[in-house]
């Protein structure tokens, strides 16, 4: 069990202003090794840093504030006032990584990806990894994510995930993890590409002099791989962007990747299937959609197949993706490869399909349908961090250390009435990074989610959404949660 | 384009149209009544009418209840706070559509009126704040043309608007002549005659103009004749046909459908009628039969609008 914030203050360096609150700990951190030399990397940021006055710091970060809010670039709180549109938290200074640790990622993340599509392949075809016993059958068939829809359909090139958005955590030892792959709808690539745009306007000496690996072709890299996904004879295919709509939380996501791609933004209603064929409903009459790139969850999809209340889908469109007519990225019923109980299993997973073992590590988690597993969350539930498993966006979670005993006795009570629905872990100390707050620089806890995408080859754009939890000593890196972001320079050299 | 787009911009359209007369016709009268109290409930009677609005009840405040009605009422769906809330709602679901200068002055506009009531403006001067309701929506329609690419979004926009200006339009001359000529009695009081003609120019923001082509020597045939027929005036019937004629031939020519000839029939003889109809010959009819069927013809050119362009039959799609 490792506490983040109860720093050793009998070895702490003391560092020069504007750092002079910067206090090291057990957590990794980005910019200083221990004793208080910068890393290698940040050797020149950090020089900088010294020299810039808080004044120019500070007119910086306004600069980049105003330019959010022109563009517009805001997500929505749920609950509260009636959809609270919100700037997301943007700091000013940029997140490092070396060209060696992108490697590393790079493969991971590469492996990871193939390894879970196999396995989807398999489990809505033969299932030969549930008849081997690798992966307790059970486990799958309870998952809410699991689609019976799906089973035996082939999908097209057997491409379930095409475009993934998995978090990775730095451990004290500075090697990277797998805390959740997103496998369904992922959303933040818009921040990464608008974090480096205002970082470019803001910061251009400090950017040109760092020689950081592009990450602008992302628009097209997406539009190739949704190409990539039509139907065999639509030669020039139609590809849409289905949103649920002004209120959702993405919208502004939305709305900026089908401008990035040059695509029609629709939304259910615009969208109609006739003899399983979808068509979108244009003022030059009806036009044959090919690929549906759809940033709606499964369930709200098509109402004849799934929720029969959701008025955000297309009648008929389960049909039409059946009888092959129409793809979608993702495909139905991926959640299952992201269930945070089948997370446990991914190593296994990979060794499976690759017959390799797993580059990028998960993180131990103890799954509470085991009943030692369940004896011991129990009785640990101040030190644990416990996760439903379908939920993301860091609702659904008790942060043991973090929790007041009316907290723990509600998630003890949820556990027992439904063991299979969590998870636990340790609590971890994410790496920490500077960030400029009130005119001091300071270390927060941050993370790091790359979006994969799976076209006819895989292909990641280097760079990533660096999430940071903005408030001191705080875990919680998500944008509903007080979370904010940074610009993530993954370098060309080492 | 998609058809929920141009639906959208169609009626933010003609939402912001509608804005922009309910609150130059509140301001006139308003302002007339300033001067001939006397006759408030043959002035209110005909605005309620020219609005197509239930009476209210008349009484001593009446002017103020009006007022509070047309403008912040957001239980009535024609005044001023909620057809400028229905126009942004619309602009809402295509941002991406229309530039970022139209948005940003739309929701400008929407929030300052938002933002006030009619206690603050009842004593302030209303007309202060009905003045800078008709400048922000003209501000919009100007940065509108002046951003926005003149392609098929920004037609239908066109047509929004003048369909619009043509139904109020109508409906305007419909009330003021009905009552105006066809009283039994001839007008014993001048002046009230000469300033319920003026009143009915202004309303349609055409006094101006109007007295450039006849002078200030007011006859109603020539009102008529100024508002239905004129070929220059951007508030006559004959103009706003022409525009609404010409942006639907536009869009037919951008999304090449092939079965719009009954829009195009149905605009082209709306514009035809008024480009030749004389009018003596109408006033020797009846004007009342002849703005009814010009309303008609404008409803029979919002449902073929629908039905090629929007909510047309799939059936029809998929043979065409």
């Amino acid at each position: 069990m490792i506490r983040s914030d109860r720093s050793d203050t009998s070895e702490q360096p003391t560092l020069p202003p504007p750092f002079s609150n910067y206090h090291l700990d057990i957590a990794y951190d980005e910019m200083f090794r221990e004793g208080g030399m910068a890393r290698l990397p940040y050797q020149e940021l950090y020089q900088r840093l010294l020299e810039l006055s808080m004044d120019t710091l500070h007119q910086r970060q306004q600069a980049a504030d105003v330019a959010f809010l022109n563009q517009g670039i805001t997500f929505t709180v749920y609950g509260g006032d009636e959809g609270t549109e919100r700037i997301w938290p943007y700091d000013l200074l940029p997140r490092i990584i070396t060209s060696g640790e992108w490697e590393v990622i790079e493969r991971g993340l590469t492996q990871r990806i193939t390894a879970l599509n196999l396995f989807l392949k398999d489990i809505y075809h033969e299932g030969r990894i549930l008849n081997e016993g690798i992966v307790p059958r059970a486990l799958v068939y309870s998952c809410k994510h699991y689609r019976r829809e799906m089973q035996g359909l082939n999908v097209p090139h057997d491409t379930y995930i095409s475009i993934v958005g998995s978090d990775l955590i730095r451990l004290p030892d500075g090697a990277f993890a797998v805390l959740e792959d997103n496998l369904r709808v992922p959303s933040g690539v818009s921040y990464m590409l608008a974090n480096r745009q205002v970082m470019k306007n803001v910061f251009p000496a400090l950017f040109g002099s760092y020689d950081v690996r592009p990450i602008d072709h992302y628009g097209q890299a997406l539009l190739n791989t949704l190409a990539s996904l039509a139907p065999l004879m639509r030669p020039d295919p139609t590809i849409v962007l289905l949103t649920p709509g002004v209120y959702n939380s993405a919208y502004f996501e939305h709305t900026f990747l089908a401008r990035q791609m040059g695509i029609e933004l629709v939304e259910g209603r615009d969208l109609l299937v006739h003899d399983n064929i979808v068509y979108m409903r244009t003022t030059g009459g009806l036009r044959r959609v090919d690929v549906i790139y759809r940033r709606i969850d499964d369930d709200f999809l098509d109402p004849l197949a799934f929720r029969h209340d959701s008025t955000l889908g297309v009648p008929g469109l389960l049909n039409a993706y059946r009888a092959g007519n129409v793809s979608l990225a993702n495909a139905i019923g991926t959640g299952i490869a992201d269930d945070k109980a089948l997370y446990a299993y991914v190593p296994a997973i990979i060794r499976y399909y690759l017959g390799e073992e797993a580059i990028l590590p998960n993180v131990e988690t103890y799954l509470l349908t085991d009943d030692s597993h369940l004896h011991y969350t129990l009785e640990h539930l101040d030190e644990l961090v416990v996760k439903a498993v379908g939920e993301s966006g860091g609702y659904g979670m008790l942060i043991g250390p973090y929790s007041t005993a009316v907290q723990r006795e509600e998630f003890r009570r949820a556990i027992l009435a439904n063991p299979r629905n969590y998870i636990a872990q340790p609590t971890l100390a994410l790496s920490r990074a500077p960030c400029f707050l009130d005119g001091q620089i300071e270390p927060r806890h941050v993370d790091l989610r790359p979006f994969i995408l799976n076209g006819d080859r895989v292909t990641i754009v280097p760079g990533g959404l660096t999430r940071v939890a903005l408030r001191r000593g705080s875990l919680i890196v998500n944008s509903s949660q007080g979370g904010g972001s940074k610009d993530t320079w993954v370098l060309q050299h080492e | 384009m998609l058809s929920r787009v141009a639906d959208s911009l169609y009626w933010m359209s003609r939402y912001l149209e509608r804005a922009e007369h309910t609150a130059r016709l509140l301001d006139v009268n308003l302002n007339q009544m300033l001067e001939s109290a006397q006759y408030a409930d043959l002035r209110w009677e005909r605005l309620y009418r020219s609005l197509r609005i239930p009476a209210l009840e008349s009484g001593a405040d009446e002017a103020y209840r009006v007022t509070q009605y047309l403008t912040f009422d957001t239980a009535n769906s024609a005044s001023i706070v909620s057809c400028l809330a229905s126009a942004r709602e619309n602009a809402r679901q295509v941002r991406e559509q229309i530039s970022s200068e139209m948005w940003e002055q739309l929701n400008r506009l929407y929030l300052r009126v938002k933002r006030t009531s009619v206690e603050a403006i009842w004593h302030a001067q209303p007309h202060v704040f009905l003045a800078g309701v008709k400048d922000g929506i003209q501000l919009f329609q100007g940065v509108t043309d002046a951003t926005m690419n003149h392609s098929e979004g920004w037609h239908f926009i066109r047509v929004g608007c003048y369909m619009e200006r043509t139904s109020q339009t109508a409906t305007l001359l419909d009330v003021h002549f009905h009552s105006l000529l066809e009283i039994q009695e001839p007008f014993t009081n001048a002046s009230l005659d000469y300033m319920s003609w003026v009143g009915l120019l202004r309303s349609c923001a055409a006094f101006e103009a109007f007295c450039k082509v006849y002078t200030a020597n007011i006859q109603p045939e020539r009102i008529a004749e100024f508002l239905l027929l004129n070929a220059e005036s951007p508030r006559s019937l004959r103009f706003a046909a022409t525009m609404m004629q010409n942006a639907l031939q536009s869009i037919t020519k951008i999304t090449t459908v092939r079965n719009a000839g009954r829009v195009e029939r149905l605009a082209g003889r709306l514009r035809a009628s008024l480009d030749y109809d004389q009018i003596d010959e109408i006033l020797g009819g009846s004007m009342h039969s002849y703005l009814e069927n010009i309303q008609f013809q404008c409803r029979q050119i919002n449902e073929a609008l629908y039905q090629v362009y929007i909510t047309y039959p799939i059936d029809v799609a998929l043979t065409s």
